[in-house]
């Protein structure tokens, strides 16, 4: 198991990686992406059991990750080229002409670690219900783990599944919220505010745990807790506090780089607060 | 003129019911989801014999949806049956992202599709549905004709792999197709050959067609009919190989014209081989409540409809 130290190293070059991405492009959503590249590593780095090659779509006594957000795509990429789903070197072609790295996360062009298409929002929690479903009736006891953005969860599409999740004691699934209060019109209070959220996931019968997204400790031991709090009859859902654009101090407290690609000098003034750790691709 | 016998009315959702207690038997990867029309699309069958394979999901359609594609990635071959309305249009960006784009073996399973399903008027009377899933890429769309057929396709699209629209409907109509039979997607049949006018159609809508027929037949017009069970990926060469003989065409179905059968064919046809065509289908209106027979012909669905048709369109014969 990595030490959270390696952890940090690595996120910390996903974090260099999701700038380089979005930037060669001059496209892509850097805010989202930064602020959750603390939780993307902890799963996929420590948490997760699974098998980058070669690469099963049915990730058959796998666990399962779900990105529902799907515009957090170059943090996705990022975390499954650097576990070794595919060459590193591929991340230099995101967002460009015959791409397997779509703009958004898409199996149309057979992207090795992608299960299913996402950009759409609100989608994201059926299919992994569904997949947990089917977990459950393959006698397999991994679990399905999702990320969600908090403006998503204004899509309706979200209650039902977390309505269906609940009664139904979809017990093997662990969904996650970045709970970074941002989305493209400014504060989710004041584009349509969550109200209560913990409240909320509670009443609908969720096992809610809370953590700081940006705090790797603290994410390791929150992922760990809530693996021991599956198979409990009740699907559990980590409320996580993330500050958009983490690790690059002039893209904080704000969400105006949810979907704003860095020009040159903001690319350097960003990349030297990170070092590069593993090597850039 | 061949002729049909009705071997006795039934609904072509039951002919669904009983394909999916059949495809279930035969494949335990096989599983059914309902958003609270149980009864209605006749799963009951299947709820009580595998009720672990089984979900029930609510009113609740995106989320039906979605699960179904989530199904998938445990190899799981889902039915995902609700009216067709709520099936397409609802959950039209459900079924485009998840299912369609993502390449997911979900079986959408539409039932109460069209005027037919009577009474309960134009919010539940979708005529668009065709259209809607025949214009995602990769998507099958098929439209059995009686219950016979419906039973047939139904365990034939648990073989297939791949996103399928199977829609059917509400009333008891002729069963007039083998039982039994093997169903081949994508394969036009021939129901009676003939020179004079190629007359296309589906769902319920193929008995009109051979009715037709046979008026047409007392007349002295010998009708080629063909049923087009499957109106994506359409049986190109049945169609053109008919047209080439009859040089003139009628559609027929129970749909808008735009995106439906017709507009297909018509597609096709004003491609690789202009021809004089008319179509038999709703022209841009929502339906009503009603009698499926009192609908069908206000809106001009009926019998006399493909016959009137059928002249006028040998008369623009080139």
């Amino acid at each position: 198991m990595p030490t959270t130290e390696e952890l940090k190293n690595t996120a910390t070059q996903v974090r260099r990686d999701i700038l380089r991405m979005i930037h060669a492009v001059n496209s892509g959503h850097p805010g989202g992406s930064l602020g959750c590249a603390d939780f993307m590593t902890a799963l996929y780095f420590d948490v997760m059991k699974h098998q980058p090659q070669p690469f099963n779509m049915d990730g058959k006594n796998e666990d399962l990750f779900f990105l529902s957000n799907g515009h957090l795509s170059a943090l996705l990429y990022s975390v499954l080229a650097r576990c070794g789903y595919f060459p590193v070197k591929e991340l230099a072609t995101f967002r460009k002409l015959n791409t397997r790295l779509q703009g958004h996360p898409t199996t149309h062009e057979g992207l090795p670690g992608i299960r299913i298409a996402s950009g759409s929002l609100g989608q994201g929690l059926s299919v992994a219900i569904g997949a947990a479903l089917a977990k459950k009736l393959n006698n397999d006891d991994r679990i399905v783990y999702t990320l969600h953005g908090d403006g998503e969860l204004q899509e309706g599409q979200i209650w039902e599944a977390m309505m269906y999740a609940a009664a139904k004691k979809v017990d093997n699934l662990i969904a996650t919220v970045d709970y970074n209060g941002k989305q493209i019109d400014g504060p989710v209070d004041e584009v349509l505010s969550l109200g209560n959220l913990k409240a909320k996931w509670e009443a609908f019968g969720w096992d809610v745990l809370e953590c700081n997204g940006n705090d790797m400790q603290e994410i390791v031991a929150t992922l760990k807790i809530a693996k021991q709090h599956t198979g409990k009859q009740k699907p559990v859902v980590i409320l996580m506090k993330t500050e958009m654009g983490c690790g690059v101090d002039f893209m904080m407290g704000t969400h105006k780089w949810h979907g704003s690609a860095p020009n040159d000098e903001q690319l350097a003034k960003a990349l030297a607060q990170l070092e590069e750790t593993l090597g850039d691709y | 003129m061949k002729k049909y016998t009705n071997s006795g009315s039934n609904d072509t959702r039951s002919g669904f019911g009983e394909g999916l207690l059949e495809a279930g038997r035969r494949n335990p990867n096989v599983v059914a989801l309902c958003a609270d029309l149980i009864g209605s699309l006749k799963m009951d069958a299947f709820v009580k014999e595998f009720p672990e394979r089984f979900f029930q999901v609510g009113i609740a359609e995106a989320n039906m949806i979605g699960i179904s594609a989530g199904l998938t990635i445990g190899r799981k071959i889902p039915f995902a049956g609700t009216f067709a309305n709520f099936a397409t249009g609802r959950v039209y960006d459900q079924i485009r992202q998840s299912v369609a784009y993502s390449g997911k073996n979900v079986k959408i399973c539409a039932s109460h599709a069209g005027l037919t399903l009577g009474e309960d008027g134009a919010t539940h009377q979708i005529l668009e549905d065709i259209g809607l899933m025949k214009m995602l890429p990769g998507m099958c769309v098929i439209n059995p004709c009686d219950f016979n057929q419906t039973k047939a396709a139904t365990i034939a699209i648990a073989e297939y792999e791949g996103p399928v629209y199977l829609r059917f409907g509400r009333p008891k109509v002729p069963n007039f197709t083998e039982a039994n039979q093997k169903f081949e997607i994508g394969k036009a049949l021939l129901l009676n050959e003939g020179t004079d006018v190629s007359i296309f159609a589906t769902g319920h809508l193929v008995w009109h067609a051979i009715e037709a027929g046979e008026i047409l037949a007392e007349k002295g017009i010998n009708a080629e009919i063909i049923n087009i069970h499957t109106i994506k990926p359409l049986d190109k060469t049945a169609i053109l190989n008919s047209v080439d003989k009859t040089k003139c065409v009628v559609s027929a179905e129970e749909h808008q014209m735009n995106g439906g059968l017709g507009d297909s064919i018509a597609q096709l046809l004003s491609l690789q081989m202009p021809t004089p065509m008319e179509m038999v289908a709703v022209n841009d209106s929502f339906g009503e409540s009603g009698t499926p027979e009192q609908l069908m012909e206000k809106y001009g669905l009926t019998t006399n409809a493909i016959v009137e048709a059928s002249l006028k369109v040998m008369n623009r014969k080139r």
